[in-house]
């Protein structure tokens, strides 16, 4: 048994490494500092809104607006979710067209503070997909970015983020993933090399 | 997260219930692209598309462009009259020259059953069937099931109607295998001359009395008579076929049931269907009409993934 258990870490070894960068506790912390970041910066959200990106930003951006009404119960958050498919740059190049997920914003962006929300910032080419999606719903005062994880050094554009849950330095064959409790059972955060 | 089956979309019966599934996924997804203040994606900014219009048409037509400019693709429009068709260029000749001028998809609309699929097999660009003869009009069938679709949460069991002029419908040639692979009951309706005569090999039972017929659906697609397509009488007039075949008021009051009426357009008033009931709330057809914008958008986003 010991020995087939070796033999197979053996075996994976080479091509498929896991670790564990971010446990459920650290990640729990980390949500909670963003939140407090964002009512540091935007006080009681009269005029803020936030929106997360189709489909691993909506996680964050769900937990995020749950924590914000646990820690100020009165404050009036707007959520929206953006689908980014139709905006993406990269459509065609992968064979086959991509499926869309659910936009809804049922609400305007004119003069709004607009807080985009997506889980990891790796490339940019996400986030200026999503700006020019969300601009077709208005004209926003100004637009931040929260990101869980910003993998900084492979960076196509310059996008950077406002409010940033983890800074990770990592090479191209790694991926990161981020597992949420809602749909993986466990909250964390895995650096994997392919 | 896969693509179509197909390389074209020339007929129903070619694409997979998977196929079909997407594409209303994706059409959901477009209308309320279309609800927004912007209504407009850059997806296809870098596609030519020629729409090909060799016989007459308003609304597809219309939406066929509604959607390439929604998607923002450039267009170019050709109609059969005005041009060098009348001098004698063939069909093949003409879409080749248009094609010189880089065009990546083409959307056809011709009198000639068939003639889409003899394009696809000689010439590089996609082709996208807006009806071709007595054939199919597949975006029309597509329509047609979405907007049944969206009425009824499911098209699985749903029992559906088409009424009137079935041998030459190419909206029957495509409602017919949509609605039976999408796992619904089909009945035709309409004067036994107007019925193919195999129809029951498809699958689909025929009713002679409307009134029974009306009885049994849930959802009746009304048809038009097709005068310019029947090169013999087929009906003795357009009165004695209203007489029989015509959906009136009276007639809806009389069986026990609130059924959804459904019509391709145009529609004869007072022909096939009176105006009392396509203008009321049992009508879908307006519903349908813009239905079929965000369902050929999908159809177009689809299809230039595999350009």
């Amino acid at each position: 048994m010991a020995y087939s258990l070796f033999y197979l870490y053996l075996c994976n070894f080479p091509t498929m490494q896991k670790r564990v960068l971010i446990d459920s506790a650290q990640f729990l912390l980390i949500i909670d500092r963003l939140c407090h970041q964002l009512i540091e910066h935007h006080k009681n959200f009269e005029n803020s809104v936030i929106i997360g990106v189709q489909p691993r930003g909506i996680m964050l951006s769900n937990r995020i607006a749950e924590r914000l009404r646990e820690i100020a119960p009165k404050l009036n958050i707007l959520h929206g979710k953006l689908d980014i498919t139709f905006y993406r740059d990269d459509f065609r190049m992968k064979g086959k067209p991509m499926t869309a997920n659910e936009t809804d914003i049922p609400f305007s962006l004119d003069d709004k503070q607009v807080i985009l929300i997506d889980d990891v910032l790796y490339t940019g080419r996400t986030i200026r997909s999503a700006l020019d999606a969300m601009l077709d719903f208005g004209r926003p005062k100004d637009v931040e970015l929260l990101v869980l994880v910003d993998r900084r050094l492979h960076r196509h554009l310059p996008i950077e983020a406002n409010y940033v849950g983890k800074v990770i330095d990592s090479i191209t064959t790694e991926k990161v993933k981020v597992n949420w409790k809602e749909t993986d059972g466990k909250d964390k955060i895995w650096i994997v090399n392919e | 997260m896969s693509g179509l089956s197909q390389r074209h979309l020339i007929a129903i019966k070619d694409l997979e219930k998977s196929d079909i599934q997407l594409i209303f996924d994706t059409a959901k997804n477009f209308k309320e692209v279309l609800q927004r203040p912007i209504k407009k994606v850059p997806s296809l900014r870098d596609i030519t598309i020629a729409n090909l219009f060799f016989e007459d048409s308003t609304r597809t037509r219309i939406s066929f462009e509604l959607a390439e400019k929604r998607l923002s693709a450039d267009t170019i429009n050709f109609s059969a009259s005005g041009s060098s068709v009348k001098k004698g260029e063939t069909l093949l000749d003409t879409v080749n020259n248009i094609l010189a001028m880089k065009v990546d998809m083409v959307v056809m609309r011709h009198s000639s059953s068939g003639a889409p699929q003899f394009l696809s097999k000689h010439i590089p660009a996609q082709i996208i069937n807006a009806g071709d003869g007595t054939h199919e009009h597949p975006t029309q069938g597509l329509l047609d099931g979405y907007s049944v679709l969206e009425q009824f949460g499911s098209l699985k069991g749903l029992n559906y109607l088409i009424i009137g002029d079935i041998k030459h419908s190419r909206v029957a040639g495509s409602d017919i295998p949509l609605m039976l692979k999408m796992g619904a009951k089909v009945k035709v309706c309409g004067p036994p001359t107007l019925i193919p005569k195999y129809i029951e090999e498809l699958g689909v039972s025929y009713e002679p009395n409307l009134k029974k017929a009306l009885e049994w659906c849930d959802v009746a697609n009304v048809l038009r008579i097709q005068l310019e397509r029947m090169d013999t009488k087929f009906i003795p007039s357009l009165r004695e076929y209203s007489l029989y075949y015509g959906v009136n008021r009276a007639l809806l009051d009389s069986i026990n049931k609130n059924i959804t009426i459904m019509h391709p357009g145009p529609i004869n008033r007072g022909v096939e269907l009176d105006s009392d009931v396509a203008d009321s709330k049992q009508s879908l057809i307006l519903q349908q009409v813009e239905n079929g914008v965000a369902i050929r958008m999908a159809v177009l986003y689809l299809l230039a993934g595999r350009v």
